[in-house]
C-alpha cells in the first residue's frame, strides 16, 4: 500500500472530494459548499426539533471528515439553549471545536452555561461546566475560574469531579491562573470520594507537579481510596505516589546496595539474591542500623498489589513500575507474573510491555527467569516484538539456561524474516561475550552461518564476529584467513570494512594474505563506500609498520588515491596517516611512535543491551519508551538519605467527618451495600459510602432498614473496637458509678439548689431526659460509626414517644446526669450548664404545646412557664440572669440536640472537644450560627490557652472565635460559644485548635437544618409567601415535592412535628388543618425562606413540600426530613 | 492526555478526526504515513512514534490504524489501552468495527467519543454507563426514531456515572433472567521438528453474559480453583474474597461482560490435543519440493477436534504447490506464498492429510528455511486445563435464574515448527 501517495490525494482531494453517498449531508442536490449551508442554516432555523438535529447531525459528519463548517457558527450558536437533548449536545461538540475560531460568537452561549451552573441537577451542572471550560476562548477566564471554583465546593461528587477536570483544561488556556487553581486542588485533594480522587491528582499532574507538599496529608487517604477509583484514575494515581514516595521515604534496598558495590557485579542466577541476603544480613546489620520501613511506605505497596489483577493492563504496567522502583527486592518478583499476561494481550500493549521488561530484566534477571519460555518467539509475531523479545532472552542467558536459548536461536536463524535473522546473530554475539563458556561454540555456529547464501545474514556474523575474535585473536587465526577469502563476495560495506580491519589489527597471525588483500583493495579502491576506504587507508597504515617491505608501493598507491577522494574525511585521513608513517626530514616527533598509536592493545568492545541505562526513566513511561525525555516528564527522584517527617502525613480530622458526613446525607444504600461488603476486611471504611451524594430523591425511598444494617455492620468493622462494644463497655462503667454517684448525689442535693431545682425538672420530664442523656452518653462515647449513632437515635426516638416512661429508665438517667455533672463541676460552669439544661425542658414544653393548638412559637418562651414547677421558673430565670451574653431571646422548639465530636480525647492527648449546635441567635453576629463547644480536659494536668487558629474556610465563610480559655484545669470542663457564618452551604469550617502544647485540626459541619433560624409566620403570611414563590414573583424560587410514607412510629402530628423540628432549626406555623404541619425558617446567613409542608394521608402516607430559593439547600433539606419521618 | 484521534483506513486515507483540546493540523499524520511506509508489515508501524511536536500512539484494529495524539509525558499503554477500548466499544455498538460502521455512524461514533474522553482523559468507558447516555442504533430504533422523532441519547441523566457500581446499570428489567458463562481456554503452543512440544501454556477466560433484573449479587466457585496460576478480574469481582476462599464473589455487569482471565502455566501438565505428521523437503538442484502433511488427535479426552485450519507461509522460493487433501479445501496464494487449508473435523478412523509437490523457482537454490505450520482447531465441551465450575449462587433479587455454562478449548498461538 502506498500510504504517502494516498495520503497526498487525500489532502489536495479533500475540499472537491464527493461526498460520501451514506452521509445525510451529501446527496447531489447540495453540489457546492454554498448552496449546501444555506440549506443548512434554514433548517437550523426552523421550529422543527427533527430538522435541527438532521442539520446538526450533517454538521457533525463534516467536523468528523475534516471539513470546515465553521461559517455556520451562528446559525449553530442560537440552538445551544435547544430543548433537544440530543441537539444539545452535538451544538457543544460544534461549539467546542470552532469556539476558539469565532471567539466573539461564542461569548454569545456562555449564558446559556452560566444558568446550567445554576442547576438543581448535578448531572445539568457538571455538563455545564464541562463544556464552559472546553471552550477555548480567553476573555471568559475569569468566569471559568469562578464557575471551577463554586463546583469544587458543590456537595455532588460528580460535579466536584467535573470541576477537577476544568482545572487543567484553564491552565492551559491561561498559565496565570495557576495560583489560583493550585488553590482549587488542594481543596479537591482533600476530597475524601473515589470519582474526584483520580480526576483532582490528573490535574495536580498537569498544573502542578512539583507540589510534593499538597499531597501529604492526603497520601493515607488516597492509597485506601485507590482500589475503588475508575482504572484511568489509577494509573495516573500510581504514577504520582511512586514520585512521592521516592522523595519520602528511605530505599529499601539500602543495605543490598551497599553490599553489591562491594561484591563482584556477576551474580546471575537468581538464588543468588538470597545468598546474598544471608550473607548481608551479619555484615550490615553489624555496621548500619537496621533499615525499618516506614508504615506509609508498606502501604503503598500492600494496597497497589492487588491492582496487578487488574483487567487494564496500563493499571498492571504502573503497579509492576512502582514495585520496581520502590519495593524491596525480594518483593519485586511479583510483578514478573503479572508482566508476562500482558504479553498476551495486542501488540501495541506487548511492544510496551516488552521495552519494560527488557529494562527491568538487566537488573532483575533473576525475576523473568522462571518465564523464560514465554518470551520464546513465534513466526507470526510482529518483528518489532521479535526484536524485543530477542532482547528479553538476550538479558536472560546465564551459564545454566544458555544451551536451551542457544537451540532456540538456531531455528530464529532459518527464519524469513531477515531483519529478526540479523538481530538473532547479534543477540548470539552477546551471548557469547557474556558467557565465557560458550563462547567457542557461538563464535564455530557464526563461522558457519559465513557460508550462508543470504549475504545480510553473512554480513551481520561477520561484524559479530569480528567483536568476538577481538577478545581472543591468537587462537583464531584460521577464522581470520577464512574470512579475508569472503572480501571477494561479500559487498555490504559494514562487513567488508570489519574484515579489513580484523586483517589490519592482526595482520601479523595473517603474515601472507595481508598483503594480497590490500593488493586487491587498493585496486578497487574507488568504488568502494566511505566506511570501506576508510577501513583500506587503515589498514594500509598498519601494513607499512609491521611489513613495509611488501607493501610500501602499495601503501603509497592507497593514500595517493585517497588524497584526491571527493570526501574530505578520507582526504584528510590519507594526509594525516601519510605524515605520521612516511618518515620525511619534517616529519614531527610523532612518527617515532606511529606504531604504538596504529598497533595499540584495543580493548575488546563490550556488548551491551540498548536498555542498559534506561532505568533512570521512570519505567512505562513514554520517556522510556522514546529513551529521550518527553515534554511535561517528571524525574524520578533519587531516594532521599535520611527520610524526611513521617508526621506530615498525620490527619486528625478524619473521625469527625466521618460523623458528621454520615448525618448529613442519606447513603444510598442499596447501591452501596456489594461493594461495602467487599470492603470488609479494610480500613477507612467510610470513604466508600458516596456520603455527601446528593443521590436523586428517587433514590433516598430506596434506603431500606434491613440493607442499611447490613452495609453498617461492615462499617462497624472498623475503627477498632466496633461501636456496640465501646457501647457496652460505656455502659458497664456507668452502672459501677452509679451506687457511688447515688451517696454523692444526696451530698449535692443538699449543697445545691439549682441542682434540686434541676432533679425535678428531670423528673417531670423523665423521657425527654433520658433520651437527652443518651446523647451525651453517646458524645462523651465517641462512637465513630454510623450504626450506632443511628442505632442511639432510633433509641432515643423511641423513648421521646413512649411518654410515660418507667422508674428504671428514670433513674437511669438521673445517674446518667449526675455522672456527667461530677465530671462537669457545677459551680464553676453554672450558667451555660443549666443554660443547656433549660433546652431540654422547653423540648418537652414543645412537645405538650401541641396538644393545645399553642399557635406561635415565639411565645415558647413564655407559656412554658405554666407547665413547669416554680422552682423551675426560677431557675429559668436565674438562667437568664447569669447568662447575659446567651441570653435565650427566643427557644424555638427543637428536639434532642445532638453532640458532635470534634476532638476525641485520645487523639487530643486528653483533651476531649464537643460542640452541638445550640440553635440560640448568636447576639454579637446575627447571621452566624452559633457553635457551642464543650471542652474536657482528662489528663492529669491544666491545659492552658485554648483558642483558635489559621482558620480555613470556603470563601465568604467567616468565623467569630470565642475567648480564649486561660486555664481548663485537670478534669474540668469548660463550654463556650462560637459564631460561624456558613454561607448557607453545608461544607465544613477547617481551623485549628490550640492549646500551649499542641494544635489539632478540626472541622465543623453543619448539618443542613442547623443552617437555619426559625421564622415566624401567622397562616396567612406562610400562605402569601408561599404563593409567591409558586407564582414566581420570587425570582427562582423552587418548590420540591416528594411523597413518602411515614415511619411506623410516626403516628401522630406531635411525632412529625418533633421529627421536623429535630431535624432543621424551623418554627412550627399555626395551621387550621389537622392533616397539615407547616413549618417555617430563614437561612441564618442570608435570610432566604424556608417553608415546609408535611400533608399526612390515609395509610401512613404523606407528602412533603419544600419552598426555598435556596436550591441546593431544599433538596438537602428535603432529604434530612424525608429521612427524619420515614425512620 | 490524548490531544486528537485520527482514524487511517488501510489504503492510508483519514476518514475520522477528532479533536478533544485545540484543533491539531491533519499533517502530523504525514509522520505516521512515514513510518507506515517504513514497516514491511502493517502491524510493524511501531505503536510510538515521536514528531517534533506531538507523540503518535497507535493501534491497529481491523485493519484500522487509530492514531492518538499526545503532547506531553503519558504512560503509553494508557493510551493504547485506551485506544483499544474504544475499537471495543464500536465493536460493541455496531457489531463490527469497520470503516463502513464508523462512517454509517459517524454521530453516534462523535458523541461516544465526547463522553469517553474529557479534556483528553478518560471519563466514562464502562459500556453499561455509556449506554445510558448513548443508545445503541438497532434497526428497530432507527424506524421508531424516524417515526416518531426521538433520539438515540439518552432522555435520562446516567444516574450510573454517580453510582458506587458504575459498571451496571440501574433498573434493569428482563421477563427471562438468565446467567450464561462461556468458559474458553487457548492453547498456546511451540511444538519442534521432532513433536516434541517446546512451550506450552493455557490462556482461559470467563466470558458472561447476565441478564438478570435488578441488582443480583452473584458467587462463582470452582471445583478446582488451585489450577487458576495468574488471573486478572473485571472490576465487580470482589479481590478479598477471592483471596481468602478462592470464590468469585460479583454484583455483574449487565449483559456480556469478560469476568475472568487466568493462566495455567505448569507446563507438563499441558495437554496438546493434535499431533502434525510432516515431510517438506527441497532437493538441491531440483525445482521440485516435496510437501506431506498429516494431522491426528491427541488427548482430546474423546472429544472431538472441530474446525481445524491449517496455515503456513512458505519460502519466497516456491513458485507454486499442487498439492492433494485427503479431506477439507486448500488454497495458496502465490503472491503472499500463504498456503492454507480447511481441514474441519479430524475423524480418528481416517486422519486427513494433504501430499503434494511444490515447484520452485527454476535455477533458484534451494531455500534454507523451513515453513512453520499454524494451526486452528476448537474442541467443545472440554476445558483442557481441566478446570470446572463447581456451582453458581445468586443472592439478592427473590427470582430463580436460568444458569448456563459451557466449555471449550481452542488453539492459540499454536505452532509447529518444521
Amino acid at each position: 500500500m502506498s500510504a504517502s501517495s494516498a495520503f497526498s490525494d487525500e489532502k489536495g482531494g479533500s475540499a472537491s472530494e464527493p461526498e460520501y453517498g451514506h452521509d445525510p449531508a451529501s446527496g447531489g442536490i447540495f453540489s457546492s459548499d454554498y448552496k449546501r449551508h444555506d440549506d443548512l442554516k434554514e433548517m437550523l432555523d426552523s421550529n422543527k426539533d427533527s430538522l435541527k438535529l438532521e442539520a446538526m447531525k450533517r454538521i457533525v459528519a463534516m467536523i468528523a471528515r475534516g471539513k470546515n463548517a465553521s461559517d455556520l457558527f451562528p446559525a449553530v450558536v442560537k440552538n445551544v439553549a435547544c430543548k433537544n437533548i440530543e441537539v444539545k449536545k452535538l451544538v457543544y461538540v460544534y461549539l467546542v471545536r470552532y469556539a476558539e475560531e469565532q471567539q466573539d460568537l461564542a461569548l454569545l452561549s456562555i449564558s446559556t452555561f452560566q444558568r446550567g451552573l445554576k442547576d438543581p441537577n448535578q448531572l445539568i451542572r457538571a455538563s455545564a461546566l464541562r463544556v464552559l471550560s472546553s471552550i477555548r476562548v480567553t476573555i471568559i477566564v475569569p468566569i471559568m475560574m469562578l464557575a471551577i471554583k463554586e463546583a469544587a465546593s458543590d456537595m455532588s461528587p460528580y460535579v466536584r469531579k467535573t470541576a477537577a477536570h476544568a482545572i487543567p483544561k484553564l491552565h492551559s488556556l491561561d498559565p496565570e491562573q495557576k495560583d489560583q487553581l493550585i488553590e482549587v486542588i488542594e481543596k479537591l485533594l482533600a476530597d475524601k470520594t473515589t470519582l474526584v480522587a483520580g480526576s483532582v491528582v490528573m490535574a495536580f499532574e498537569e498544573v502542578c507537579p512539583d507540589r510534593i507538599d499538597l499531597i501529604h496529608k492526603n497520601y493515607r487517604k488516597l492509597c485506601n481510596l485507590l482500589i475503588d477509583v475508575e482504572e484511568w484514575g489509577q494509573v495516573v494515581i500510581i504514577n504520582m505516589l511512586t514520585r512521592y514516595a521516592r522523595t519520602q521515604f528511605l530505599n529499601p534496598n539500602i543495605n543490598e546496595s551497599l553490599l553489591e558495590e562491594n561484591s563482584e557485579k556477576a551474580f546471575y542466577a537468581s538464588d543468588d539474591e538470597e545468598e546474598e541476603d544471608k550473607k548481608a544480613e551479619p555484615a550490615t546489620l553489624a555496621k548500619r542500623k537496621p533499615y525499618v520501613m516506614d508504615p506509609d511506605h508498606r502501604l503503598l505497596l500492600r494496597n497497589t498489589k492487588p491492582l496487578l489483577q487488574s483487567r487494564n493492563a496500563a493499571v498492571v504496567m504502573a503497579v509492576a513500575q512502582l514495585y520496581f522502583h520502590l519495593a524491596p527486592k525480594a518483593e519485586v518478583g511479583i510483578i514478573a507474573k503479572a508482566l508476562v499476561r500482558l504479553m498476551r494481550s495486542h501488540s501495541e500493549v506487548q511492544y510496551v510491555v516488552l521495552q519494560n521488561v527488557a529494562t527491568m530484566s538487566i537488573k532483575r534477571r533473576g525475576m523473568f527467569e522462571p518465564y523464560l519460555k514465554s518470551f520464546y518467539i513465534r513466526s507470526t509475531d510482529p518483528t518489532q516484538i521479535k526484536v524485543l523479545k530477542l532482547e528479553v532472552l538476550t538479558n536472560l542467558a546465564n551459564e545454566t539456561n544458555i544451551s536451551t536459548i542457544l537451540r532456540e536461536f538456531q531455528t530464529y536463524i532459518k527464519s524469513m524474516d531477515k531483519d529478526f535473522v540479523a538481530a538473532s546473530i547479534q543477540a548470539i554475539g552477546r551471548c557469547a561475550t557474556n558467557i565465557g563458556e560458550v563462547r567457542d561454540t557461538c563464535l564455530n555456529g557464526l563461522v558457519q552461518l559465513l557460508s550462508n547464501r543470504d549475504e545480510l545474514v553473512v554480513a551481520e556474523s561477520v561484524v559479530v564476529i569480528k567483536k568476538l575474535l577481538q577478545m581472543q585473536p591468537e587462537q583464531h587465526s584460521d577464522i581470520i584467513k577464512h574470512m579475508a577469502k569472503l572480501i571477494d563476495n561479500i559487498q555490504v560495506p559494514m562487513a567488508r570494512a570489519s574484515i579489513l580491519w580484523l586483517i589490519g589489527e592482526y595482520c601479523e597471525h595473517v603474515p601472507k594474505i595481508a598483503p594480497d588483500v590490500l593488493r586487491k583493495m587498493a585496486k578497487s579502491f574507488t568504488n568502494e563506500e566511505d566506511i570501506v576506504k576508510l577501513q583500506i587507508i587503515n589498514l594500509a597504515a598498519k601494513l607499512y609498520l609491521t611489513n613495509s617491505k611488501q607493501s610500501k608501493l602499495l601503501t603509497q598507491y592507497v593514500l595517493n588515491l585517497a588524497k584526491y577522494d571527493q570526501n574530505y574525511d578520507i582526504r584528510d585521513r590519507a594526509r594525516f596517516i601519510r605524515q605520521l608513517i612516511v618518515p620525511t626530514d619534517k616529519s614531527g616527533a610523532l612518527s617515532k611512535y606511529a606504531k604504538k598509536l596504529f598497533l595499540a592493545l584495543k580493548p575488546a568492545p563490550v556488548l551491551e543491551s540498548p536498555f542498559k541505562d534506561r532505568d533512570h526513566f521512570q519505567l512505562g513511561s513514554l520517556s522510556h519508551l522514546l529513551n529521550a525525555k518527553a515534554a511535561g516528564y517528571q524525574e524520578l527522584p533519587n531516594w532521599p538519605e535520611s527520610a524526611p517527617d513521617p508526621s506530615v502525613r498525620n490527619v486528625e480530622v478524619i473521625t469527625l467527618l466521618e460523623r458528621v458526613t454520615t448525618l448529613t446525607s442519606i447513603p444510598d444504600w442499596s447501591k452501596c451495600s456489594s461493594r461495602k461488603d467487599r470492603k470488609e476486611k479494610k480500613v477507612e471504611k467510610p470513604f466508600y459510602s458516596d456520603s455527601e451524594g446528593e443521590s436523586g430523591p428517587t433514590e433516598s425511598a430506596d434506603s431500606e432498614s434491613d440493607s442499611g444494617s447490613g452495609s453498617a455492620s461492615a462499617s462497624g468493622s472498623d475503627e477498632s473496637g466496633s461501636g456496640s462494644e465501646s457501647e457496652e463497655s460505656g455502659e458497664e462503667t456507668e452502672s459501677d458509678e452509679e451506687e457511688e454517684d447515688e451517696e454523692e448525689e444526696k451530698k449535692k442535693r443538699k449543697k445545691l439548689d439549682k441542682t434540686k431545682a434541676k432533679k425535678q425538672a428531670e423528673e417531670s420530664a423523665e423521657s425527654e431526659q433520658s433520651s437527652s442523656a443518651e446523647d451525651r452518653k453517646r458524645g462523651r462515647k465517641a462512637v465513630k460509626n454510623q450504626k450506632s449513632a443511628s442505632e442511639s437515635e432510633s433509641e432515643s426516638e423511641s423513648s421521646e414517644s413512649e411518654e410515660e416512661s418507667e422508674e428504671e429508665s428514670e433513674e437511669e438517667s438521673e445517674s446518667d446526669t449526675n455522672v456527667r455533672k461530677k465530671r462537669t463541676p457545677v459551680l464553676k460552669q453554672p450558667p451555660k450548664q443549666s443554660k443547656k439544661e433549660s433546652k431540654k425542658e422547653t423540648q418537652e414544653m414543645s412537645l405538650l404545646d401541641l396538644d393545645d393548638y399553642e399557635p406561635a412559637p415565639a411565645s415558647a418562651s413564655v407559656t412554658p412557664v405554666n407547665f413547669l414547677s416554680s422552682s423551675l421558673v426560677s431557675d429559668l430565670e436565674g438562667l437568664s440572669l447569669t447568662d447575659t451574653i446567651l441570653a435565650p431571646t427566643t427557644l424555638a422548639p427543637s428536639g434532642s440536640i445532638k453532640m458532635y465530636e470534634l476532638l476525641h480525647r485520645i487523639k487530643g492527648e486528653g483533651l476531649a472537644v464537643e460542640y452541638c449546635f445550640s440553635r440560640q441567635p448568636f447576639s454579637p453576629e446575627p447571621n452566624m450560627v452559633a457553635v457551642q463547644i464543650q471542652f474536657t480536659n482528662n489528663t492529669n494536668s491544666e491545659t492552658k490557652n485554648l483558642h483558635i487558629e489559621d482558620p480555613r474556610l470556603q470563601s465568604g465563610m467567616r468565623i467569630r472565635e470565642f475567648a480564649e480559655i486561660d486555664v481548663l484545669a485537670a478534669g474540668e470542663s469548660v463550654t463556650v460559644v462560637m459564631g460561624i457564618d456558613f454561607c448557607d452551604s453545608t461544607q465544613a469550617a477547617n481551623f485549628q485548635l490550640c492549646t500551649h502544647t499542641r494544635k489539632f485540626f478540626v472541622s465543623i459541619q453543619p448539618p443542613v437544618g442547623e443552617l437555619m433560624t426559625p421564622a415566624f409566620l401567622t397562616e396567612n403570611d406562610f400562605k402569601k409567601e408561599q404563593e409567591n414563590l409558586l407564582n414566581g414573583k420570587l425570582m427562582g424560587m423552587n418548590e420540591i415535592l416528594e411523597k413518602l410514607t411515614l415511619g411506623e412510629k410516626c403516628v401522630n402530628e406531635h411525632v412529625i412535628v418533633e421529627r421536623v423540628t429535630a431535624t432543621a432549626n424551623l418554627s412550627r406555623v399555626p395551621c387550621g388543618s389537622d392533616k397539615e404541619c407547616r413549618f417555617a425558617g430563614k437561612t441564618v446567613s442570608s435570610g432566604c425562606l424556608v417553608l415546609v409542608t408535611v400533608t399526612t394521608k390515609e395509610g401512613g402516607g404523606a407528602q412533603l413540600t419544600v419552598n426555598c430559593e435556596k436550591m441546593l439547600i431544599g433538596t438537602m433539606l428535603v432529604k434530612d426530613i424525608l429521612q427524619a419521618l420515614s425512620q | 492526555m490524548i490531544h486528537s484521534l485520527f482514524l487511517v483506513n488501510a489504503s492510508g486515507d483519514i476518514f475520522l478526526e477528532k479533536h478533544w483540546k485545540s484543533v491539531v493540523s491533519r499533517s502530523v499524520c504525514d509522520y505516521f504515513f512515514e513510518a507506515l511506509e517504513r514497516a514491511t508489515e502493517p502491524e510493524n508501524v511501531p505503536p510510538v512514534i515521536p514528531t517534533p511536536h506531538h507523540y503518535l500512539i497507535n493501534v491497529l484494529r481491523h485493519r484500522i490504524y487509530f492514531v492518538a495524539v499526545i503532547q506531553s509525558e503519558v504512560p503509553p499503554l494508557f493510551v493504547i489501552e485506551f485506544l483499544h477500548r474504544v475499537v471495543d466499544t464500536f465493536q460493541d455498538y455496531f457489531g463490527v468495527c469497520t470503516e463502513a460502521a464508523i462512517k454509517d455512524n459517524v454521530v453516534v461514533v462523535y458523541e461516544l467519543l465526547e463522553e469517553m474522553l474529557d479534556n483528553g482523559f478518560p471519563l466514562a468507558t464502562e459500556s453499561n454507563i455509556l449506554k445510558e447516555l448513548i443508545k445503541p442504533p438497532t434497526i428497530l430504533r432507527t424506524v421508531v426514531n424516524t417515526i416518531t422523532g426521538s433520539t438515540n441519547v439518552g432522555e435520562q441523566l446516567p444516574t450510573g456515572q454517580l453510582s458506587v457500581v458504575p459498571w451496571r446499570r440501574t433498573g434493569v428489567k428482563y421477563t427471562n433472567n438468565e446467567a450464561y458463562f462461556d468458559v474458553i481456554e487457548e492453547i498456546d503452543a511451540i511444538i519442534d521438528k521432532s513433536g516434541s512440544t517446546i512451550t506450552a501454556e493455557i490462556q482461559g477466560v470467563i466470558d458472561a453474559c447476565v441478564k438478570l433484573t435488578g441488582m443480583p449479587d452473584l458467587t462463582l466457585s470452582f471445583m478446582n480453583p488451585r489450577l487458576l496460576d495468574d488471573v486478572s478480574f473485571h472490576p465487580c469481582v470482589r479481590f478479598k474474597r477471592w483471596e481468602a476462599e478462592r470464590i468469585l464473589s460479583f454484583i455483574p455487569p449487565d449483559g456480556n461482560f469478560r469476568l475472568l482471565s487466568y493462566h495455567v502455566s505448569s507446563q507438563n501438565l499441558v495437554a496438546i490435543p493434535v499431533y502434525v505428521k510432516h515431510n517438506i523437503s527441497f532437493r538441491e538442484g531440483s525445482s521440485q519440493g516435496r510437501f506431506e502433511l498429516t494431522l491426528g488427535p491427541k488427548q482430546t479426552m474423546g472429544k472431538a477436534v472441530e474446525s481445524v485450519l491449517v496455515s503456513s507461509q512458505l519460502p519466497r522460493g516456491v513458485l507454486n504447490a499442487n498439492l492433494n487433501p485427503s479431506q477439507g479445501t486448500y488454497t495458496f496464494d502465490p503472491v503472499t506464498k500463504l498456503l492454507s487449508w480447511d481441514v474441519g473435523k479430524i475423524n480418528p478412523q481416517k486422519l486427513p492429510s494433504l501430499k503434494g509437490s511444490m515447484s520452485l523457482q527454476a535455477g533458484a537454490s534451494k531455500p534454507d528455511e523451513n515453513p512453520t505450520i499454524n494451526i486452528q482447531f476448537k474442541i467443545q465441551q472440554l476445558a483442557i486445563s481441566g478446570l470446572k465450575v463447581n456451582r453458581l449462587d445468586m443472592y439478592g433479587e427473590k427470582y430463580k435464574p436460568f444458569k448456563g455454562i459451557k466449555y471449550m478449548t481452542k488453539a492459540g498461538k499454536f505452532q509447529v515448527r518444521t
